[in-house]
């Protein structure tokens, strides 16, 4: 069922997502360092985020959608 | 600054406007051509979790914690994860019981209990009116700091009469009770409030961004000028990382993902855009990603403008909380200032609206109609139209909760319990989630759990939060927070048995979520479920499995339509009834509405319609006034339970029967098909055989007659007829001996002597018994074999014959001049391969696999020589006997290739005949 095995990358994604947003790997990026003059830890903190979403969106968006969708 | 006018003005337009989009989502609604029903809409609808909190009140956490904000949006992205699965089903359960708000469902879901829908309904309004009050203090607020010089102490609170914010709160009320309680049934949605929401969405993300790009790029050069500016001030700098000296804690920020998570789900207004107001399931899979990137787009100027407000102002200098607008005022951009302040506004009533809706919901079928029911004006028999009743007390609770709200931010100001109403408003209404999520996973839970497991943490959000936070506002003695509640040092609210190292949110977070978890699990394990509860316990967590058709129906009891289509006719109105009535006829497959049987399925029907217009516990209470039912017990349950699944048994081993029928029949025809073809094939052959036997017989019927009819005929003549005869003779026997192979080798009746053959030998000897044949038409015969090839088993005879076969085809084919016929032997290590080559015009692509086929030969019908056209296949069939393959290529010679291949003897594997 590709239904079941939606739920149940979603739910991987989900403890993923949990994992690199808290401690201790979120720490990680908890240095003094900058890229392009940019400090580290926020633009990695919206970098993961953002891979977060876009991963979701792959995932809801990937089956093709039946006739009854919209 | 700008003058009050202008900034009333502006503000008024915006409400106007707002109204417009609303009355053009319901008109376009009426006309069947919804805007919000695409799943855009749908996810900017959603957005109404930023407040104005978000708008104004991140800036002011992100000027003194940095990203520490974040939590509040991180725990919503990873809620959304899990969206597709959670959210489904809540929406499922919530449109198939017309369940149209929070309280509802937890009552719903525990029995249809108006006292647990009553607690969840005072939970939401203690935890929610103050959040209300606070969008309308930072709505004010934002007016005073545009009209006031901004350096200047900010005007004392004006007396209400003279407010612009109660003026804006009864703006708001009108809005929401002209669009937000139209209608009696809830489960409609309210379109034109959503396409307003949807609006007010787009507006303060704009808004929000317009002022982000202005400070960085009109205020700084870019990120990077920003950035490097604030890593020369240390005490800036540190807001860049996360573990700050003193302050920062990952149990908090542990905490503030987990509480947002819930919040984003259990808020009564994300409940109100998320369940009720969806149109399709479907939408769900694309707002679940929709909603987050959203999130992210108006959090990602927070860093920059805190920190650009800092820098601008120098640290402490200004409230960071009004970042948003000031920073624009003070660069001399009061357009843009006001637009942010419109963005403001958007957020602020985007919030208030949806709220006030769902909690006005709440108010009005969980706490009013339960005690109303009681009154003699609801008995039944009281005939009365009551519709205008309700809309008028859906309509007077909008005007409660928004003048409460008022009344709220009036006396609070600018005290504690304001300004930090938002995580707390957040850990009020995470107590929904042990009593939802248990509820639609877990068939166990209880009401008498849900009840204990919702007052226990309630009473603990009360007592370790929302106290402190009033005595901190200076409105109760601080006493009890550093002493204890009656000197006991342990129940210090802030440090509960002594436990410390945490922050008071999530101090008072861990409690009440424990206290009420425990109490729910503890009761609900304690004493078994009622019939009610467990019947619907069933109904909530099996929602994603059941059909419409299949899924089974608790009632017991006896009916009558008369008496159910006057309740819903006092309910929802003469014309609604009717209709509604009119549609279930038409599903039951009656005329008429007299005609419908007064079954449980009638019942639950009218219950469920009932519910969406005063809440399911009060539906229960009335469709229970009104027909005569026996009391449901848990072997009824069972029982019920136990023929619905019958039924869903017997319905499956029904399909599975037509499938299995259908399955044989297509069989059958399938097998009739090759039947038939066969039969074709026989007859074919059958005039094939004929045909190829009339020949030769006609020809030596005719030389016969000759012979008979003129005795003077030439000896030489004579004699040369006497040749064609018997040549014709032999030829008419061939083809007789090879039908005759044919079916002998088809039907299984061949002899076969199998033993070890030398392939060598046998192709030599081939060879020679058909020298005489090449001889005469002077066709030269290459021979290529090994001195020794390893045996094969087969039968010796009829591998001679198809050695002759191949041969003396090869031959017919050959030109008459320079003939040339190649024989080759050899082995690889599984198979024994024998090539005949002629250099003859070989086989067209079109008839390869043709010439296999009996009766049919190579070349047109005029150049075709002499043959019966069974040699092929019969060969064919022999080799593949023996477990090898016969087949045609392409050669170098350029003629045809036929190859035949054998398995050696330790890979044989044919059958024994």
């Amino acid at each position: 069922m590709s239904n079941d095995v939606t739920s149940q990358r979603l739910v991987a994604l989900f403890c993923l997502g949990w994992l690199l947003l808290n401690f201790p790997l979120l720490g990680l990026w908890d240095v003094r360092a900058t890229v392009m003059g940019l400090p580290l830890f926020p633009v990695a903190l919206f970098l993961l985020w953002a891979v977060l979403i876009a991963v979701l969106a792959w995932l809801m968006e990937r089956r093709t959608h039946g006739p009854q969708d919209d | 600054m700008l003058s009050p006018a202008l900034v009333i003005g502006a503000s008024f337009g915006y409400l106007l406007l707002l109204f417009a989009v609303a009355s053009y989502g319901d008109w376009r609604a009426a006309q069947g051509r919804s805007i919000i029903a695409n799943p855009w809409t749908y996810a900017l609808s959603w957005a109404v979790y930023c407040t104005a909190w978000t708008y104004f009140g991140s800036v002011g956490r992100a000027a003194s914690g940095g990203v520490r904000f974040l939590p509040i949006y991180l725990g919503p992205t990873l809620a959304m994860v899990l969206g597709w699965l959670v959210l489904r089903k809540i929406i499922r359960i919530a449109k198939t019981y017309r369940i149209t708000s929070i309280a509802d469902f937890i009552g719903s879901r525990y029995g249809k209990s108006p006292l647990l829908a009553g607690l969840v309904t005072l939970i939401a309004v203690v935890g929610i009116v103050p959040y209300i009050a606070l969008q309308l203090k930072a709505v004010s607020a934002g007016y005073s700091l545009l009209t006031a010089s901004f350096l200047a102490e900010l005007p004392t609170q004006a007396h209400w009469t003279q407010d612009s914010t109660f003026y804006m709160a009864l703006a708001l009320a009108g809005f929401t009770m002209v669009f937000g309680a139209r209608h009696l049934d809830s489960g409609e949605r309210h379109e034109g409030m959503v396409a307003a929401v949807a609006f007010e969405s787009v507006v303060k993300l704009i808004a929000f961004l317009a002022v982000g790009l202005f400070v960085v790029y009109g205020l700084f050069n870019g990120l990077a000028d920003l950035f490097s500016r604030v890593q020369a001030v240390p005490e800036l700098a540190r807001l860049l990382q996360l573990e700050q000296p003193g302050g920062f804690s990952w149990m908090q920020w542990f905490a503030l993902t987990l509480l947002s998570m819930l919040s984003v789900i259990f808020l009564p207004r994300q409940f109100q855009v998320m369940v009720v107001e969806n149109v399709r399931e479907s939408h769900l899979r694309r707002a679940v990603w929709v909603f987050p990137l959203y999130l992210l787009a108006i959090n990602l100027f927070v860093l920059p403008i805190a920190l650009g407000g800092l820098l601008y102002f120098g640290v402490g200098q200004m409230n960071a909380d009004n970042f948003v607008l000031s920073l624009p005022l003070a660069a001399g951009q009061p357009a843009l200032a006001l637009f942010a302040f419109i963005g403001g506004v958007s957020a602020a009533t985007g919030m208030v609206i949806v709220e006030t809706i769902a909690v006005s919901t709440m108010v009005c079928n969980e706490m009013v109609m339960p005690l109303l029911l009681r009154t003699a004006y609801f008995r039944p028999g009281a005939g009365r139209d009551v519709t205008t009743l309700l809309l008028g007390i859906r309509r007077a609770a909008i005007l409660g909760v928004m003048v409460l709200g008022y009344v709220y931010f009036h006396l609070a100001g600018d005290a504690y319990a304001l300004v930090s109403i938002g995580l707390i408003s957040f850990a009020a209404v995470a107590q929904f989630a042990p009593a939802v999520l248990g509820g639609i996973y877990w068939k166990g839970g209880t009401r008498l759990g849900a009840l204990a497991g919702l007052l226990a943490g309630f009473l603990m959000w009360t007592y370790t939060l929302m106290l402190p936070s009033i005595a901190k506002s200076g409105w109760l003695g601080v006493e009890f927070l550093n002493r204890g509640l009656g000197g006991w040092d342990l129940l210090r609210p802030e440090q509960f048995l002594g436990l410390h190292g945490m922050d008071n949110l999530t101090h008072s977070l861990f409690w009440s979520l424990l206290v009420n978890t425990g109490a729910y699990v503890g009761l609900s394990l304690w004493r078994p479920p009622s019939g009610r509860e467990s019947s619907q316990a069933l109904l909530f967590v099996d929602v994603l499995k059941s059909t419409n058709a299949s899924s089974p129906v608790f009632w017991r009891g006896s009916a009558n339509v008369a008496d159910l289509l006057r309740l819903c006719e006092r309910f929802l109105g003469v014309e609604k009834a009717t209709a509604l009535f009119q549609e279930y006829a038409l599903q039951a497959g009656v005329r008429q509405i007299e005609a419908i049987r007064p079954d449980a399925r009638l019942v639950q029907f009218v219950e469920t319609q009932l519910a969406g217009a005063v809440g399911s516990a009060s539906a229960r209470v009335l469709v229970a006034s009104s027909v005569e039912e026996d009391a449901l017990t848990p072997d009824d349950v069972l029982r019920i339970l136990d023929e619905a699944s019958q039924l869903r048994v017997y319905s499956r081993e029904l399909e599975e029967k037509s499938e299995s029928l259908q399955q044989a029949t297509a069989d059958l025809r399938k097998a009739n098909e090759q039947l038939k073809s066969l039969d074709k094939l026989k007859d074919d052959f059958m005039s094939s055989v004929t045909h190829e036997l009339r020949t030769p017989l006609t020809s030596i019927r005719a030389l016969a007659e000759l012979l008979r009819d003129d005795p003077k005929l030439e000896l030489t003549q004579r004699c040369k007829f006497f040749e064609i005869i018997v040549s014709e003779t032999e030829r008419l026997s061939r083809l007789v001996n090879q039908v005759l192979d044919m079916a002998k080798i088809e039907s299984g009746h061949v002899e076969w002597h199998v033993a070890p053959v030398d392939m060598c030998a046998l192709v030599r000897q081939a060879v020679v018994a058909t020298t005489p044949m090449f001889h005469e038409q002077q066709i030269a015969v290459e021979l290529n074999l090994p001195t020794q090839a390893p045996a094969v088993m087969a039968d010796n005879d009829h591998l001679m014959q198809v050695m002759l076969n191949l041969l003396s085809n090869a031959a017919k084919f050959v030109p008459a001049v320079g003939g040339r016929v190649g024989v080759s032997l050899y082995c690889d290590d599984r198979s024994l391969v024998v090539a005949i080559q002629d250099n003859g015009p070989g086989v067209a692509v079109a008839q390869q696999s043709l010439i296999f086929e009996r009766f049919r030969q190579g070349g047109d019908a005029s150049n075709r020589p002499q043959g019966t056209g069974l040699g092929l296949p019969i060969s064919r069939q022999i080799v593949e006997h023996f477990g090898g393959r016969l087949w045609l290529e392409s050669g170098p010679l350029g003629g045809a290739r036929f190859l035949f291949s054998l398995p050696l003897i330790e890979h044989a594997g044919f059958a024994e005949a």
